[in-house]
């Protein structure tokens, strides 16, 4: 029983003192490169790049003014496509925000991402639900609605995936034909207008970008409660989800299995890996002194060795988690333990692949191309 | 006094009839090898950039999607970060326009192409007040025509406080003082504008270039009066030697208004050559690359765009019609309408029967014939005299096939113009702004 096996990339890792143990520029290209080569290295079927529409902060809404943690990030859409030429195999699946881009741009820059990497994108949608995010744009006034404010911005992402998607199929895969005899670089009757009208945007269509190679890139959410599990379920292939425990990854497996079938359902760790466990705990110890405070995290926090973390994944994947997004505490050193220590322990299971078996992201997830939703059905 | 020299950029061939895809050296428009090839071989030739055109709805004509030229592109800023990966010293130029963005998130993703490229990111900034554009859009096609430019250029505005609102070194990485960034050091923008109002911090410690490269790419008096306060490099279509000469003198004299010296803006025009061994056969070659422009089927299509009816039943190989244009309404859609056609039409009529041309010869004749035609030698001096005649800082070549185009220039072309001691032999700078010597 195989799983998948993901990573999830930001700043010097996820601990917000990461970066005192192990400094490195994060906003050099070759720092995300590394770091990328490695998970490829380490055979995982993809890594996340975080993103957001504003500074990171302790606070809940606006700036928080500290000094020692990392501040500042890429957009990752671009930094994505920066890593494309530089890996073969891995999926780059990077955070871009619904709430105040242009569905049409977001769209085309997954579909290039897809083109430049020869069918390995994904996208994490996420909404940004800050007043503070909201005055960098000048535009809607936060919350929309008081009562309905996060439902509001889900439906929002829903109808932004809805447009990616159509836009993604608007050009059928044989629409370019070359046919010299009748002058024709295109069959025009295969781009097809998509004539999207909702609450938020209306967009017409066609993309300007052919249909990118994987079809329809993987779209991926992160999701902790009924609203957004029923956003992945309506829009998402994959589901991050946080469980504490193999009851409670049982629990939410039960939830969303309801809501969709099809989904695949992986479960978010924050890992400090040590040969021994007492070195990762004291290590993660140490973290939280430094930065003044415990670690919080919405996901379950593990410290202890590759070879437990294996049999943790193992307990939780026959709960009905198929896959693991992992947050290293630090990068390299927490990424370095998954990529040649937690794999090997999980080959020694049977759980892990020995090469990569598919050329793009969607072959490696076992989805199948879908066909554009326009084509007639010959 | 130095000697002039030529600066060059490569525009990945376009999706309009300039790009011929009918020739069996035609490859894709879309692959990405396609681009990191063209990329390559400007970087070979030591190019000062790489520029990319930008298009976000597909044309139509009679209210189809326009068939017959090449067609299909990617997101410009992000196939350009892939460049940067292939890439060491080659600028990275995209198009994006002013109207469908907001200026936090374009300067951010701007910001990020010069991070991840080490200081080598441009914008060519364009505006559009189409409504036919702004249907792939939240906002649609809001913008009244005339406060096009008064929202770029609040816009630029706007990106360049964005881009120096954090200080230069505020990010220190000292573990040991636990400090990842300076107190202080990451400001506030606040910014209350007739179009944009924006409040908050910038998410990206200033880029290797400080602020990116700007183009404009606008010919009217407006557009010019914006590239002389804003721009760093003006593209413009005036190749041609007098035209080019009026052209640079009035743009660089609108400088000293801003407080800005003549080489802080490069005068840069499209161009596109024919070359071949002997200054005749670089003219058959010039002629058979223009009959492949313009193929039957799209010499009827421009007849179609001035006329405004069908023309689908006259013979391409045939003369003119004698079927008066019907000047009710615009046939086409995405493009830039021809402002005055029944006055067109009777040009080309006239042309037509002076010379004795069937439809196809006289799209020929009325639609770009190469800026630069002859042997590398003739070519290569031709460039070099519209420089130091001051028509030009230097031309943005584009070529007419996808992904080989620029081979031939860069093979022959540019060592010649090395000799010559008009071009860089090698690059000297880093970034875009010092292979600009915009400094």
């Amino acid at each position: 029983m195989r799983l998948h096996l993901a990573v999830a990339l930001d700043g010097a890792g996820w601990h917000p003192a990461a970066w005192r143990e192990s400094p490195s520029d994060v906003f050099s290209a070759r720092h995300w490169a590394a770091l990328a080569a490695e998970a490829e290295r380490g055979l995982l079927d993809f890594v996340t790049i975080e993103d957001a529409l504003g500074l990171q902060s302790t606070a809940p809404d606006g700036d928080d003014d500290r000094t020692d943690q990392v501040r500042g990030r890429f957009d990752a859409v671009l930094l994505a496509a920066r890593l494309a030429p530089l890996t073969r195999r891995i999926g780059l699946v990077p955070t871009a925000t619904t709430t105040h881009t242009e569905p049409f741009h977001v769209a085309i820059g997954i579909a290039t991402l897809d083109h430049v990497s020869g069918g390995r994108a994904g996208w994490r949608p996420r909404v940004s639900a800050t007043a503070s995010d909201a005055r960098h744009f000048g535009r809607r006034r936060f919350p929309l609605d008081p009562d309905t404010h996060v439902r509001d911005l889900f439906a929002e992402a829903a109808d932004a995936v809805e447009v990616a998607r159509r836009l993604w199929d608007s050009w059928e895969d044989d629409a370019e034909i070359r046919d010299v005899a009748t002058g024709r670089f295109i069959d025009r009757d295969k781009l097809h207008y998509i004539d999207f009208t909702g609450r938020f945007f209306s967009v017409k269509g066609p993309s300007i970008t052919p249909r990118p190679p994987q079809g329809q890139p993987v779209v991926t959410a992160l999701a902790h409660a009924r609203l957004p599990y029923e956003f992945a379920a309506s829009s998402a292939d994959v589901v991050y989800v946080t469980p504490h425990s193999a009851e409670q990854a049982g629990a939410i497996v039960r939830e969303i299995k309801e809501l969709s079938g099809e989904l695949k359902i992986f479960a978010d760790l924050l890992v400090f890996l040590d040969d021994d466990a007492d070195d990762a705990a004291r290590r993660k110890g140490r973290l939280d002194e430094l930065d003044g405070a415990e670690l919080a995290s919405d996901a379950a926090v593990f410290t202890g060795t590759p070879a437990r973390l294996a049999e943790v994944l193992l307990e939780w994947r026959r709960a009905g988690i198929q896959g693991f997004r992992l947050r290293p505490g630090v990068v390299p050193h927490d990424l370095w333990q998954i990529t040649r220590r937690l794999t090997a322990e999980l080959r020694g299971h049977g759980a892990f692949r020995h090469e990569y078996e598919a050329g793009t992201l969607r072959g490696l997830l076992g989805l199948p191309r879908p066909a554009s939703r326009y084509a007639e059905v010959s | 006094m130095t000697r002039k020299r030529v600066h060059l950029a490569a525009h990945f061939p376009g999706v309009n009839n300039t790009t011929v895809w009918t020739d069996p050296r035609s490859g894709s428009q879309i692959d990405f090898a396609s681009f990191a090839h063209l990329a390559r071989t400007a970087e070979r030739g030591k190019f000062d950039f790489f520029f990319l055109a930008e298009g976000l709805r597909l044309r139509e004509l009679k209210g189809r999607v326009h068939d017959l030229d090449v067609v299909g592109r990617p997101e410009s800023l992000s196939v350009l970060s892939a460049l940067a990966a292939v890439t060491e010293r080659l600028g990275l130029a995209a198009t994006v326009n002013a109207t469908f963005n907001e200026p936090y998130e374009l300067a951010r993703r701007l910001a990020t192409l010069d991070h991840l490229s080490e200081g080598r990111a441009a914008w060519n900034v364009v505006t559009t007040s189409d409504a036919f554009t702004g249907e792939n859009f939240r906002r649609g096609g809001y913008l009244d025509r005339s406060q096009r430019y008064e929202r770029a250029e609040e816009f630029v505005r706007l990106a360049r406080e964005l881009w120096d609102s954090w200080r230069p070194g505020a990010v220190v990485n000292d573990p040991e003082a636990g400090r990842f960034v300076e107190e202080g050091a990451i400001g506030t923008v606040r910014h209350h504008g007739a179009h944009f109002t924006v409040e908050g911090r910038f998410t990206l410690p200033r880029g290797p270039q400080g602020h990116p490269v700007v183009i404009q790419a606008g010919d009217s008096d407006e557009g010019r009066e914006f590239a002389a306060a804003n721009a760093d490099v003006i593209f413009t279509p005036h190749g041609r030697l007098e035209d080019g000469r009026r052209f640079y003198a009035d743009v660089k004299r609108r400088l000293a208004r801003y407080g800005r010296e003549p080489h802080q803006l490069k005068i840069m025009p499209g161009a596109t050559y024919a070359l071949g061994d002997t200054e005749e056969e670089a003219a058959e070659n010039a002629a058979a690359i223009r009959r492949q422009q313009v193929g039957p089927q799209t010499a009827i299509a421009f007849l179609e765009q001035v006329w405004g009816r069908d023309m689908s039943a006259y013979d391409p190989e045939g003369p003119l019609p004698e079927v008066e244009p019907d000047l009710s309404e615009g046939v086409s859609q995405g493009r830039v309408p021809l402002k005055d056609r029944a006055a067109v039409a009777a040009k080309w009529r006239a042309l037509a029967e002076e010379k004795n041309l069937t439809i196809r010869e006289l799209v020929i004749e009325v639609t770009g014939r190469q800026t630069f035609v002859g042997t590398p030698e003739s070519v290569a001096r031709q460039i070099d005299e519209h420089v130091r005649a001051d028509a030009a800082d230097g031309f943005i070549l584009v070529p007419h096939l996808t992904p080989g185009g620029l081979d031939e220039f860069v093979d022959r072309v540019v060592p010649l113009l090395q000799e010559r001691g008009a071009f860089r032999a090698d690059y000297t700078g880093a970034t875009l702004r010092e292979h600009l010597e915009l400094s």
